[in-house]
């Protein structure tokens, strides 16, 4: 059957990979390159490249990078970030990305999700979330071994308080601008907007959890899932290799991605994917 | 003399395609091509396709290669990978459009609603690593039997001959994920993507003498 992906992230910008929490405080863990060719070796799905870089002067280097990875890694490769249009998404497609991932983009012109996936097939779209929780999930709801931490994140928007009492599944608000815009759209239904518009995936990020090492937000990724026909990637809190199980048998993602515990050295790939076969997940080993 | 060319239609990207067949072909002369001359001189062709089957039929009419590949198909060791396994039947059910007819059969779309043994439900694209169980076949060597090979596609090829399967993999139930008849082999999943087991498969091809 097919198998569960596991899909290390890298940030990148200025020519190195970095990580944040939270979506600031960025601390460096080495060169693409040579990271992208060690999450190969281990085993590694896909890999995915975020380009965080705000200048942009420096928006070369990642068609550089890219090119390097892929003479050298032959497995799919995503890249992201400041893809505006679909020049945008040709010019990394020939750079030797097999999927391209949208986020802002698809929010100010939805229209870019449709003609990208018109031109190129659906297989190559990836639309990205930045989910930030706005009503809680009831209790009920909450998996166990997630951390409680969700529940304690209450709503600043008091006007969507208002609506989870017959609903179990907790509510989230889409941000854009790396995280720093509220977009006023719901998740789940721009996810399924996504889908309806053909992009072929969900990377999933809650920015609640992202860089937080508390686990990923399971309410939110099986509330997404369970509205999509389309995979799902599960995406920001992973901390342990427990959280990726999770991410997989309690959030039902289709694929988990995580940054800092492998790029740290806290746990391989490898590990990663002999701790979830253990757990009862199909993975590649 | 073009020892592997890869058809370029115009749909999407040919660049993984052309970097997988260098790794296994270092001294190999390979071409992405959309010209009809450079795919009948090559020895050998890889016809990939990724996207919609209605779009890439209708770019393969319009560049005027549907000749070159159906000749190609004919008569020199053919790799089809994917859109380009889907391609070679009679009829594709994605838009309700005809395909080349090199082989007897269907192309049909997953159904909907499906769920595995555990009742999980299993999305369309059919995406990521599935493994392959595979007959016997030159372009099998030193694969091991049920390897992992990455997929991503929401339809399959049904044959009408039987003894054309050369793999099948399973989503749930068992659907063709390789072909094979003389000089010709095709693929639904993405060797180009498929690290090792994947390399292979590429180098039993251009090492392959039908």
């Amino acid at each position: 059957m097919l198998a569960k992906r596991i899909i290390p992230c890298l940030d990148v910008t200025a020519g190195r990979v970095v990580k944040g929490v939270s979506f600031v405080e960025l601390r460096d863990a080495g060169d693409p390159v040579e990271i992208a060719r060690r999450y190969d070796e281990q085993g590694a799905d896909e890999l995915t490249f975020l380009d965080i870089t705000a200048s942009s002067d420096d928006r070369g280097i990642i068609f550089r990078i890219i090119e390097q990875v892929a003479s050298q890694v032959f497995i799919p490769l995503t890249v992201g970030g400041g893809v505006r249009e679909v020049g945008d998404v040709r010019n990394l497609l020939n750079a030797g990305a097999d999927k391209v991932s949208i986020n802002t983009s698809a929010v100010l012109n939805p229209q870019l999700v449709a003609d990208a996936a018109g031109r190129y097939g659906s297989q190559c779209i990836v639309v990205a979330i930045d989910a930030k929780q706005v009503a809680a999930p009831t209790r009920r709801c909450e998996a166990s071994g997630a951390g409680g931490a969700a529940s304690l994140l209450l709503p600043q928007a008091a006007g969507f308080a208002s609506n989870v009492s017959q609903e179990c599944a907790g509510r989230w608000e889409v941000f854009t601008h790396g995280g720093r815009k509220a977009t006023g759209l719901d998740v789940v239904e721009w996810a399924k907007k996504m889908q309806g518009l053909g992009a072929g995936e969900i990377l999933l990020t809650s920015m609640d959890r992202d860089g937080q090492k508390n686990g990923f937000d399971l309410a939110l990724t099986h509330a997404v899932t369970d509205a999509l026909e389309i995979p799902v990637i599960a995406s920001g809190g992973a901390g342990n290799l427990q959280h990726l199980a999770d991410g997989v048998k309690l959030g039902g993602a289709d694929a988990v991605l995580a940054a800092s515990i492998f790029h740290f050295g806290e746990y391989t790939v490898q590990q990663a994917k002999q701790f979830m076969a253990q757990q009862g997940i199909e993975v590649r080993l | 003399m073009v020892d592997v060319a890869v058809v370029d239609y115009g749909m999407g990207n040919l660049r993984s395609v052309e970097q997988a067949l260098r790794k296994v072909a270092p001294d190999d002369k390979i071409i992405v091509s959309d010209d009809a001359r450079v795919i009948a001189s090559a020895r050998r062709v890889v016809f990939p396709g990724q996207g919609a089957m209605p779009d890439c039929m209708r770019e393969l009419e319009t560049r005027g290669l549907r000749n070159a590949v159906l000749e190609a198909a004919r008569n020199k060791p053919f790799l089809g990978i994917c859109i380009g396994l889907q391609m070679l039947f009679d009829h594709s059910s994605e838009g309700n459009v005809a395909g080349l007819g090199v082989l007897r059969g269907e192309v049909v779309r997953f159904a909907g609603n499906l769920r595995d043994a555990q009742g999980n439900k299993l999305k369309v694209p059919h995406m990521g690593w599935n493994r392959v169980h595979h007959a016997q076949h030159p372009l099998w060597n030193g694969i091991d039997q049920d390897a992992r090979f990455y997929f991503v596609h929401s339809y399959y090829v049904r044959p009408q001959d039987a003894a054309l399967v050369q793999a099948t993999s399973d989503y749930p139930q068992p659907f063709v994920c390789a072909v094979a008849r003389d000089n010709l082999f095709a693929v639904q999943f993405h060797p180009e993507k498929s690290q090792t087991a994947g390399l292979k498969l590429l180098q039993n091809f251009v090492q392959w003498n039908p």
